[in-house]
Order: structure tokens, then C-alpha cells, then sequence
């Protein structure tokens, strides 16, 4: 297993993928923090990351979507998964190897917004008067957000063996998940429906671990949504077989 | 006992695929499969190496069941898939330690060189994939399927799309290979078969129509391969 994930990981570093993916995630979240006017940290006066973590998912729907959607359609469209799979590796070591590939890439990008942290920090009054909770909650909250965008993500490359329409269906979905169900909540006629709907949706317990409150029922509802995406994903895998 | 097959069938809906068919290939024989295109090679061929399940039926690869060992019979078997699929962006060696990994090969290192050197890839050696030629492609796909040095090996249609030099260097590796270790592999080209192999088993529609050692089968027929072969196959009315 750890043979594939070092060849993914090889792969992500060979072609441009890794480094477009934390260019591009770096920048948009280093503009929309420092410099696109209204709300970014100086507008606020507030030393908080905040303004970061609130566009940071829609930036990853986007960009995991862009890492995941080669992983197993390009496997299909090469005929290259039919040498995978006769070798003496199971079918679920295939897909948890190529999934832990993909969160080391985007756990990296995450990482280095650190500095963005260390930045905020030293402009807070006094230095280093930052809630530090919230904060870690928060980039916890991102982890395991992308954990579910991953998951996604490897199932819309499992069901088609063309990158683009893996690319649009995990974004679509991933967007479904994390943003259409919250907004149900707030459609009035649905009244207590939609605000069981939007318990569903990844923004809602997102929001909650970004308090700085870990919530054990939140890590648990992150956690059984990959582990169902990833099922889905081995359905799939295993339907040739069918 | 190599390969042992029993009464193994894939359907797909109603489309017989595979019909319970049975062979056995013995240790150390080289066996042809035959048969026109669609007719059941590469589908027997996957339900041995694990890409897919039978829907009845089964058997052994070195007396280990493909179907309830698939995992174990994977170490034991090298596989050259049709159209031999690979990663064009990686280099050969990169491609083949990546492969030695996956087969749990101890010794990565000697393995891909051993592999290099017996499929005569070492002048291209340090080439990405997709800069060779249709030729060293095809010996980079047999290589990957030497490296865990298997007992058995299978090669579904080894030599479509080569020019008549790179077949019969192609030949050559086989026929060499062929000393230490059982192979089986389809095509539908005769004169592969007859300069390669020792027994043939031919297969039309999903049934197997003949199962012999070649000069017997030619003896008993009394004329040309091809000939058998249009004899056997073709005897069914085209719809």
C-alpha cells in the first residue's frame, strides 16, 4: 500500500498538479485575508484568521476536486488499473493509499497558511493575543473537511473514466454537501425539516469545530462521511466484477 | 499441476462470455490459446489473474484457488494484460520499481535489473514510457510481469501491433522464458503458435473446441494449423 501511496504522492510532485494547487490556494486565501477590500484583516481591525477560514472551503471544493479527479478515471482510461488490481494488493489498500495521497497534499497546503497565523500573532495588541482555540478548531475543521472533499472526490473519479465530468460531479457534490443543505435550513417553510436537513451538511458541523470546541459527534460525522464516500467509492471499484 | 480450470463460466445479462469450460496446463509447457477475437481468451484470462470473478465454476494456480486465494495467486502469477496498459509520464525504471513494490519483491533493486536485461530493454533503459516505441512498450509491459519472477505466466496477445523483427525478438524472450516457467498465452496469429508452442488449446464462442499437443492435433487433421483453426472455428453458421 505504501508503494502506490509514494507513487501518488511522486506523480502529484511530477507533473505541476501539487504546485498549482498550494500556489493557487495560498494566493487566494493570502487575498482575501490581506487584500480584497471590506473584509479583510485590516478593514476589521480584528487579529483573527477568521475571514480565511470562512472562504477556505469553497477554495478546497474547488481544488481537491482538481487533485482527486485524475486518480482513479485516469486508471480506467489507461487500462492501468487492470495491472493494479492483479497485483497482490486489495482493492481497498488501492483506494485508502490514494486517498491518504491526496490529504498529504492538501494537509501541506494547510500547513503552510501557518505563517499566515504567525503574521496575525504578531499584529494582534499584545503580541500574540489570539484565540488560539478557535483557531487550531478551525484548521482541524479544514482537515477533516477536506478528508469528506477527498472521499468525494475519489468516488466521482471511480464512476466515470473522463477527468473533467470527475471534476464537475465532485465539485457539484461536494458544494451540495456543504453548502445547499445549510442553506435549507434557513428556508422558513421548511421551518424544522430543513434545519434537520442542514445537520446534514458538512458547513453546519463545521462551524461548530471552528469554535474551538472539539466536539466528539462532530469528528464522528466527519469521519462516517468519508468512510461512507469511500465505501461508494469500493462499490464502485468492485462493480466490475458484477 | 500449473493452471487447472474447472467448469469456469462468466456471463455477462445473457451473453454467455465463458461457457464451463476445463484445461489443465502442466509445469514447465508453453500453451497457446487460440481462438477468434471475442471469444472467451482474455475474459479466462482475467478470471485467472483476479481482474474478475467467474460466475461459476473455478480452479488453481499452483495449487492455490484463484477465486478464494486471488491475493496469494496474484504473487505467484506475472500478467500481461491486452493492449498492455502503462503510465506513459513515468520512466521504465521508475515504472518497474513501482510494479517490484507492489508485488512485494525483496530485492527491488536486482529484480528490475534482471527484468531489464532479459526483456533486452537496457539501451532505452533510462527513457520515460511514452518516448518508446510500440516494440520496447510491449517489453516494458512483459518485464513488469517477470519482476516477482513468477511461476506462471500469462499473456494475453504478447505480440498484436509488432513489426515482424520486434515478433520474433519477442519470440525469443518467450520461448526463453518459457524453460523455467509455465506460459500461457493467447493470440490468433498461427504462426505464433506454432513457432512458440507445444500445445494448443483452442476455444470458439465461449467452449473449448480443441485441447492438444500441436503435432498430434496436426496429424490428426492432417493439414495446416490455419486451417484447423478456420475448420474449428468457423463451423457455426453466422447469424
Amino acid at each position: 500500500m505504501w508503494t502506490l501511496y509514494k507513487k501518488e504522492i511522486r506523480s502529484y510532485l511530477g507533473s505541476l498538479i501539487a504546485y498549482i494547487v498550494i500556489g493557487v490556494y495560498l494566493v487566494l486565501t493570502g487575498l482575501f485575508l490581506w487584500f480584497v477590500d471590506g473584509n479583510n484583516v485590516f478593514d476589521l481591525g480584528i487579529a483573527s484568521l477568521q475571514v480565511m477560514f470562512d472562504i477556505a472551503p469553497y477554495i478546497l471544493i474547488f481544488l481537491v476536486s482538481a487533485i482527486t479527479m485524475k486518480s482513479i478515471a485516469d486508471e480506467k482510461r489507461l487500462g492501468t488499473l487492470e495491472i493494479l488490481t492483479t497485483k497482490p494488493i486489495s482493492d481497498t489498500a488501492i483506494i485508502l493509499a490514494k486517498f491518504l495521497a491526496s490529504i498529504t497534499l492538501i494537509s501541506f497546503a494547510l500547513m503552510l497558511t501557518s505563517v499566515y497565523a504567525y503574521t496575525i500573532s504578531n499584529l494582534a495588541n499584545p503580541i500574540g493575543n489570539v484565540d488560539w482555540g478557535a483557531m487550531m478548531g478551525s484548521y482541524l475543521g479544514l482537515l477533516l473537511l477536506s478528508a469528506c472533499y477527498t472521499s468525494i472526490g475519489l468516488f466521482s473519479s471511480s464512476v466515470t473514466d473522463n477527468q473533467i465530468v470527475a471534476l464537475l460531479s465532485s465539485m457539484v457534490i461536494s458544494f451540495f454537501f456543504y453548502n445547499v443543505l445549510s442553506l435549507l435550513g434557513d428556508v422558513s417553510w421548511l421551518d424544522s425539516v430543513g434545519r434537520s436537513l442542514s445537520w446534514f451538511g458538512l458547513e453546519f458541523h463545521y462551524n461548530s469545530i471552528s469554535r474551538g470546541v472539539v466536539d466528539t459527534r462532530d469528528v464522528v460525522y466527519f469521519g462516517g462521511f468519508t468512510a461512507v464516500f469511500l465505501g461508494f467509492t469500493q462499490l464502485v471499484f468492485e462493480s466490475r466484477k458484477w | 499441476m500449473s493452471i487447472e480450470v474447472k467448469k469456469l463460466s462468466k456471463t455477462y445479462g445473457k451473453q454467455v462470455a465463458v461457457n464451463q469450460i476445463d484445461f489443465k496446463v502442466n509445469t514447465g509447457e508453453i500453451v497457446g490459446f487460440l481462438g477468434p477475437n471475442g471469444a472467451g481468451k482474455s475474459t479466462t484470462m482475467k478470471m485467472i489473474t483476479g481482474f474478475i470473478p467467474p460466475s461459476s465454476g473455478g480452479g488453481t494456480v499452483c495449487d492455490t484457488d484463484f477465486v478464494e486465494q486471488s491475493i496469494e495467486v496474484r504473487k505467484i502469477v506475472g500478467y500481461l494484460p491486452e493492449n498492455n496498459p502503462l503510465y506513459p509520464e513515468m520512466f521504465i525504471k521508475e515504472y518497474l520499481t513501482f510494479m517490484a513494490g507492489l508485488s512485494q519483491v525483496k530485492d527491488i533493486k536486482n529484480a528490475v535489473d534482471h527484468a531489464i536485461e532479459i526483456t533486452r530493454l537496457v539501451p532505452e533503459r533510462h527513457k520515460k514510457i511514452g518516448q518508446l516505441s510500440k516494440g520496447y512498450r510491449q517489453r516494458v509491459g512483459l518485464a513488469q510481469a517477470l519482476l516477482h519472477n513468477p511461476k506462471v505466466l500469462i499473456l494475453d496477445e504478447p505480440t498484436s501491433g509488432l513489426d515482424p523483427i520486434q515478433v520474433s525478438e519477442m519470440r525469443h524472450v518467450i520461448t526463453d522464458l518459457g524453460k523455467e516457467k509455465t506460459v500461457m498465452l493467447s493470440t490468433h496469429i498461427m504462426q505464433e503458435v506454432e513457432a512458440m508452442c507445444e500445445r494448443v488449446i483452442m476455444i470458439n464462442r465461449g467452449t473449448i473446441v480443441a485441447d492438444e499437443k500441436l503435432i498430434e492435433l496436426k496429424s490428426n487433421h492432417q493439414s495446416s494449423l490455419e486451417e484447423i483453426f478456420k475448420k474449428l472455428t468457423q463451423n457455426v453458421d453466422p447469424i
